[in-house]
């Protein structure tokens, strides 16, 4: 792969003064301006449309698709919710991006808001991201005392008011309706879908929800171009139909067992073994790798054999993952108990349904129970199959749950189970058990 | 006497314009309260519920979703360090920085310290995953904050 000039990261890589006038100085605002005097908001989203763009928060859903979902004419007030909730384990590019170049967020905000006619933007934050809210209040503050924001922004009859708003801990308010019944003040309970929050969202209005890296490529797919955009990355796959292509640039995160965890731009299809081992450093210690989680923990597991897949929109699906996700790497060495690892996620969604729904909320809960069962050495080879089935039957997939929480709960499990099944046998039939809390590769 | 007082009453008021329901403003008053009284009081959920013209069990319901606030019978310390357990951090020692801290302090997860300095928490992951193991003091993450540096961390967070 020739080398890649970083797009979203290249202020934040030489640590540029996040401040409003060191952005413009860098050609911050260009892309506002150019669509304020040149574009129309429909232009807009047929750039957008055009660029291939798709969603950067676990669905890859076609963002410019997206916002031609919202009703026409309608008389408003049309909302952007802007998902800063980020809490898929292992991910933190929406961090960086929001703590090191506030401005550049912004200015895909402005610009997402003007193509589907929003009115006023929520930025949800989750509450743990303390500096990068800071880092939005301090630019949005900048924007309104710099007519970006307000009334006739730019001086053309187009008005706009940014408002952050914090989470308090939950990772459900990551799922688009969750997150909007959060910000509506009650508990987050995702939505049964349809309707779709393109057409009753937050406060039963047409909303768009868009994550944080969505809309930092908002603004350089504005500046440069669709073409450019689409010059880098992967095309759609001839011999799949249905795939949309994997353009643009991502931002991977690398983390666990490597050299150098951290957060790389590369074009969109970069292997995970190129991450890790051109760009992570390689497994630390010397070690080889046993695995890894590919995309947060909810796209399931891959193992070291796998580790030549591409990870685009199209890769992950390849080896039994459930997708992309949120292209977040974390890299597990061979002396690392799988049982350990498999413990660990199911703690987590069992700590993290929000209970609405009785397979996920009762099916997590069992999950946990059976991995403690076989961490503690009282397993049996039944619960492999117990966990399978479990698995297998919660999700929007079977069609027993509301949200996507329950499929992702249930895809490590499954992909563990079929990919490391020899070890966990070999774990269950020696009567081994783990009285350490950690996992075994931690010293 | 108020429990809001005066000045969280009319932050309270000023977040109203931004939302088109007052219930929305439920978040942001939860935050407002917990910050400053390191709890949420029954009787602040009745003035929140009043100022947003709720009822207080629907304050209260939000409230209890998030596992994030306190009532009166269990409140927070000064500091909430919050530790994560999650894969990354978990992954390179982030459990054992629970043990310890835990054990430095004498208190379960959710405890305080006698001296009513810090509570400690688990956390899921607080996004600071490059640098694992993370804690997250009240709203901001530390990098890399293995069982070695348990005693500075707490001597630092239990200075006057
Ligand atoms: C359980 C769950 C958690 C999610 N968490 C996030 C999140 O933290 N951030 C995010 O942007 N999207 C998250 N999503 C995806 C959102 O529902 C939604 O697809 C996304 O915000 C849309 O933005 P995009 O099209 O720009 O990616 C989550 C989905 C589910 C099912
Ligand atoms: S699937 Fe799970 S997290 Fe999603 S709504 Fe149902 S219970 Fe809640
Ligand atoms: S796993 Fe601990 S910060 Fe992400």
């Amino acid at each position: 792969m020739p080398d890649f000039e970083p797009v979203l990261l290249r202020r934040i890589l030489r640590q540029a003064d996040p401040a409003l006038e060191a952005y413009r100085a860098d050609g911050g605002y260009r892309a506002l301006t150019k669509a304020l005097n040149e574009m129309t908001p429909a232009q807009v989203v047929q750039t957008v449309k055009d660029s291939g763009l798709r969603g950067r928060g676990g669905a890859g859903f076609p963002c410019g698709t997206k916002w031609t979902f919202l009703p026409k004419d309608h008389p408003g007030p049309i909302y952007l919710c802007v998902n800063a909730d980020e809490s898929e384990p292992c991910t933190f590019n929406n961090r960086i991006l929001m703590e090191g170049d506030p401005h550049q967020v912004l200015e895909g905000i402005i610009l997402a808001s003007y193509a589907t006619r929003a009115s006023v933007a929520y930025i949800y934050v989750r509450y743990e991201y303390g500096r990068a809210y800071r880092a939005m209040q301090r630019a949005v503050e900048e924007a309104y005392a710099n007519n970006l924001l307000g009334r006739h922004i730019l001086g053309k009859d187009f008005h706009l008011d940014v408002y952050l708003h914090r989470g308090a801990g939950a990772y459900i308010c990551g799922e688009e309706t969750g997150l909007i019944e959060s910000l509506e003040g009650k508990r987050a309970w995702p939505r049964i879908k349809p309707p779709f929050p393109a057409v009753e969202g937050a406060f039963r209005k047409p909303t768009v929800v868009n994550n944080v890296e969505t809309l930092a490529c908002v603004t350089h797919i504005i500046d440069r171009g669709a073409d450019w955009f689409k010059s880098i990355g992967v095309p759609p796959d001839p011999k799949n139909p249905r795939d949309a292509g994997s353009y643009g640039p991502k931002l991977y995160c690398i983390s666990g067992h490597v050299n150098n965890p951290g957060c790389v731009e590369l074009p969109l299809g970069v292997t995970v073994r190129e991450l890790i081992d051109k760009y992570g450093g390689g497994v630390w210690k010397g070690r080889k790798a046993k695995g890894c989680i590919p995309g947060g923990i909810s796209m399931g597991l891959m193992t070291e054999k796998e580790f030549d897949t591409p990870l685009d929109f199209n890769g992950p699906g390849k080896v039994g993952c459930l997708g992309l996700g949120t292209a977040a790497v974390t890299v597990f060495d061979e002396t690392t108990s799988i049982v350990e690892v498999l413990y660990n996620i199911c703690r987590f969604f069992a700590h993290e349904s929000c209970g609405q729904c009785t397979p996920c909320r009762e099916g997590t809960g069992w999950m946990l129970k059976i991995a403690d069962r076989i961490r503690r050495g009282r397993g049996r080879l039944e619960d492999l199959d117990l966990l399978e089935e479990l698995g297998n039957g919660m999700g929007i997939m079977p069609g027993t749950t509301i949200c996507g929480l329950a499929d992702g709960a249930g895809w490590p499990v499954k992909t563990a189970i079929r990919k490391f099944r020899p070890e966990f046998e070999e774990f269950i039939r020696s009567g081994q058990r783990i009285e350490t809390p950690a996992l075994v590769g931690a010293h | 006497m108020s429990a809001l007082g005066d000045d969280i009453r009319q932050q309270i008021l000023d977040l109203l314009p931004r939302y088109p329901r007052k219930q929305a403003v439920t978040l942001p008053a939860l935050h407002l309260v917990q910050d400053k009284l390191r709890c949420v009081p029954l009787e602040a959920i009745r003035e929140i519920a009043d100022l947003l013209d709720l009822a207080p069990a629907e304050v209260y319901d939000t409230m209890s979703f998030y596992g994030f606030f306190r009532d009166e019978r269990n409140p927070l310390g000064r500091t909430r360090l919050w530790v994560c357990r999650s894969l990354a951090c978990a992954l390179r020692g982030g459990e054992e920085m629970l043990q310890a801290v835990c054990a430095k302090l004498g208190v379960r997860p959710g405890g305080t310290s006698a001296d009513g300095k810090i509570t400690v928490e688990f956390a899921e992951c607080i996004g600071a995953c490059e640098g694992a193991p993370a804690v997250l003091i009240n709203d901001e993450a530390r990098m890399n904050v293995t069982p070695d540096k348990v005693d500075e961390l707490i001597a630092e967070l239990s200075k006057e």
